[in-house]
């Protein structure tokens, strides 16, 4: 009796990972098929290391003194984590708008391959992003000076943040109906969100509390990090929350992650009312 | 006692002040085919959700492939598959990746996964097009392709909602070619439709639904022996005959005729199509009954409601002259 429990209990848990490593494939498979997405969607990122590192660049002061393109590079990875919401909200509020959900849910799979099938596609191709970000950064003159061990670990920190904003971005295409609505809704969400945090600017030179909001920003932490990992410039600012940016890159992903996967997974199932 | 791979019993489920399904009952023996016809907002789509266990309901039983739909939904998705009105496929991906798709949740491996969509490719005539985005096909292409997805492991109960909506004739009738091959294997089909001749074409037994509920249950021969196969359809000039027309209309082909008294028009069933029409035309000259039109013409779905329900699907447009046309069930044997 209890064998077949257990067996059965295997067997529930290799379906889990099997059609989540599925829907995982699928969108992979979007990503190669529609590649001109993906290259609008680097745009953004790599234009503003140019913009900001070469045509404001020459007006911003990096506390400790450095390269502001150095300071820059690192900032510009968070970010594009953070505008990457919009491509997972929108994947997953068109799979809703059309009938291929309602396919899904009437297969024997199970219920959350869908959406852990979207967060994990949706990291690796953060990973494509950084790669190129990588590449544009060497470019304009940015470095890691910590070793490549540090360096992959900061990239392990960004992927981080990047798996807490696809469970944000999968909760928010649940959440409104339109694909469309979704990407509109995005920007204005995820500027501010970049303006108030140190990924241009560093908090200390905002005045008093909107240099403490952004020091608070969960970007902000990752950021750091990173700098600190990739020995880019940036002195971390006096307040704690600054002083602890290591421990709050990973306790930041890892809240925003326990409360919004639950949300998402509630919604999805909602869908049947 | 057959095998019912269908129950419905007393289904309700309301959105809000509307009611979508209001008393929906449903049975259907296993390995048959049974058409739901039906206007738009009747609540067809909404019995498939619900027995396809996509959408909750407030009372009532349903059970399907002997599963209750909500208790047992988890080992009910095993033996059952959806095609929907709108193609539930993946658009960006080609047609062999959808289908692999599927079958790799379905737990074939990858290899069968291949095999599987490669001999549905070819059934349904898409082999050509394998690659090619789904989004880039055409709608009966991708109607076929989505069928195809239904059918990568055998299902239990199929259903189909409105699987021809919005194609062209040729489409239409290769699809229905598809859905035939089906029945064979076993499958018991729940095949919803706004067409009279969908039904007719495919389904061994037809529920009528209106505002939620069935009005009307039966085969297509018993439904046509209510609705008529074809209708003779007269316009009188003058308003003073139309009772003399009605009488010897109903009398000629022993049904009570429909009565538009506005337009002075009046249309019956006809079994036997001529002689009908020959015998009315002779009947009217021989009364001098001055006439502005007549012909003959296939029913419409709206007369089928018109004789079932007493109300069009249109417009309610109540006979004077034959206050009793109304025929509540008359066909439930």
């Amino acid at each position: 009796m209890i064998n077949t429990e257990v067996g059965q209990q295997q067997g529930r848990a290799r379906r889990v990972v099997r059609d989540a490593w599925a829907m995982t494939t699928r969108n992979i498979a979007h990503v190669v098929r529609s590649p001109e997405e993906i290259a609008i969607y680097f745009s953004v990122p790599i234009m503003s290391v140019l913009v900001f590192g070469y045509v404001f660049g020459s007006g911003m002061m990096v506390p400790g003194g450095g390269s502001y393109r150095e300071f820059l590079v690192p900032g510009v990875f968070a970010m594009s984590m953070l505008y990457g919401m919009g491509a997972t909200g929108t994947a997953i509020a068109y799979d809703v708008n059309r009938g291929v959900v309602d396919r899904f849910r009437s297969m024997p799979i199970a219920r959350s391959a869908l959406v852990v099938g979207r967060s994990a596609a949706d990291v690796f191709r953060a990973l494509l992003e950084i790669t190129a970000l990588v590449v544009c950064g060497l470019l304009v003159g940015w470095q890691w000076h910590r070793g490549v061990g540090n360096a992959v670990l900061a990239v392990g920190i960004v992927l981080m943040l990047r798996v807490a904003i696809t469970w944000i971005g999968i909760y928010l295409g649940l959440v409104v109906p339109n694909p469309d609505t979704v990407g509109i809704i995005v920007f204005p969400l995820a500027f501010p969100l970049t303006a108030v945090s140190n990924v241009f600017v560093a908090p200390e030179l905002m005045p008093g509390w909107l240099g403490t909001v952004a020091e608070w920003n969960p970007l902000s932490a990752t950021v750091s990090a990173a700098r600190e990992l990739f020995g880019n410039p940036g002195v971390a600012g006096d307040a704690w929350v600054s002083q602890n940016a290591m421990l709050m890159a990973i306790v930041w992903p890892v809240v925003l992650t326990a409360i919004f996967v639950p949300l998402a997974v509630r919604r999805y199932q909602r869908l049947s009312r | 006692m057959t095998d019912l791979a269908i129950v419905a019993e007393g289904l309700h489920k309301r959105y809000g002040e509307t009611a979508a399904l209001d008393g929906f009952d449903l049975p259907v023996p296993a390995a048959t085919v049974h058409g739901l016809l039906g206007p738009n907002g009747a609540g067809k789509t909404t019995v498939v959700r619900i027995l396809a266990t996509l959408l909750r309901f407030d009372s009532g039983r349903a059970t399907v492939a002997g599963y209750d739909v909500t208790r047992d939904a988890a080992q009910l998705r095993g033996r059952i598959a959806l095609t929907g009105q709108y193609a539930a496929v993946d658009e960006i991906l080609s047609g062999r990746q959808n289908l692999m798709l599927f079958g790799r949740l379905l737990g074939l491996n990858k290899r069968q996964a291949r095999q599987r969509a490669d001999e549905l490719l070819e059934q349904f005539d898409l082999s050509e097009a394998a690659t090619k985005s789904a989004g880039q096909y055409s709608g009966g292409m991708r109607r076929r392709l989505d069928l195809a997805a239904s059918l990568i492991l055998t299902p239990d109960v199929l259903f189909l909602d409105e699987p021809t909506a919005g194609l062209d004739p040729r489409s239409r009738n290769r699809l229905w070619d598809a859905v035939r091959a089906v029945v064979g294997a076993g499958t018991t089909v729940l095949l919803t439709t706004q067409y009279l001749e969908e039904a007719d074409q495919l389904a061994d037994r037809i529920s009528v639904m209106d505002r939620g509920r069935v009005v009307a249950e039966g085969t297509a021969d018993e439904l046509k022996a209510v609705i008529g196969e074809d209708r003779i359809e007269i316009v009188v000039h003058d308003v003073a005959d139309l009772a003399a027309t009605v009488e010897l209309v109903g009398r000629l082909t022993a049904t009570e005729p429909d009565v538009d008294f506005d337009n002075r028009r009046i249309s019956a069933p006809v079994a036997d199509r001529i002689t009908a029409l020959t015998d009315v035309v002779r009947a009217v000259h021989d009364h001098g009954i001055a006439v502005e039109d007549v012909g003959l013409r296939r029913p419409t779905l709206d007369e089928a409601f018109l004789h079932l329900t007493g109300h069009s699907t249109i417009r309610v447009d109540h006979g004077q002259m034959t206050p009793s046309h109304r025929q509540e069930g008359a066909i439930r044997p």
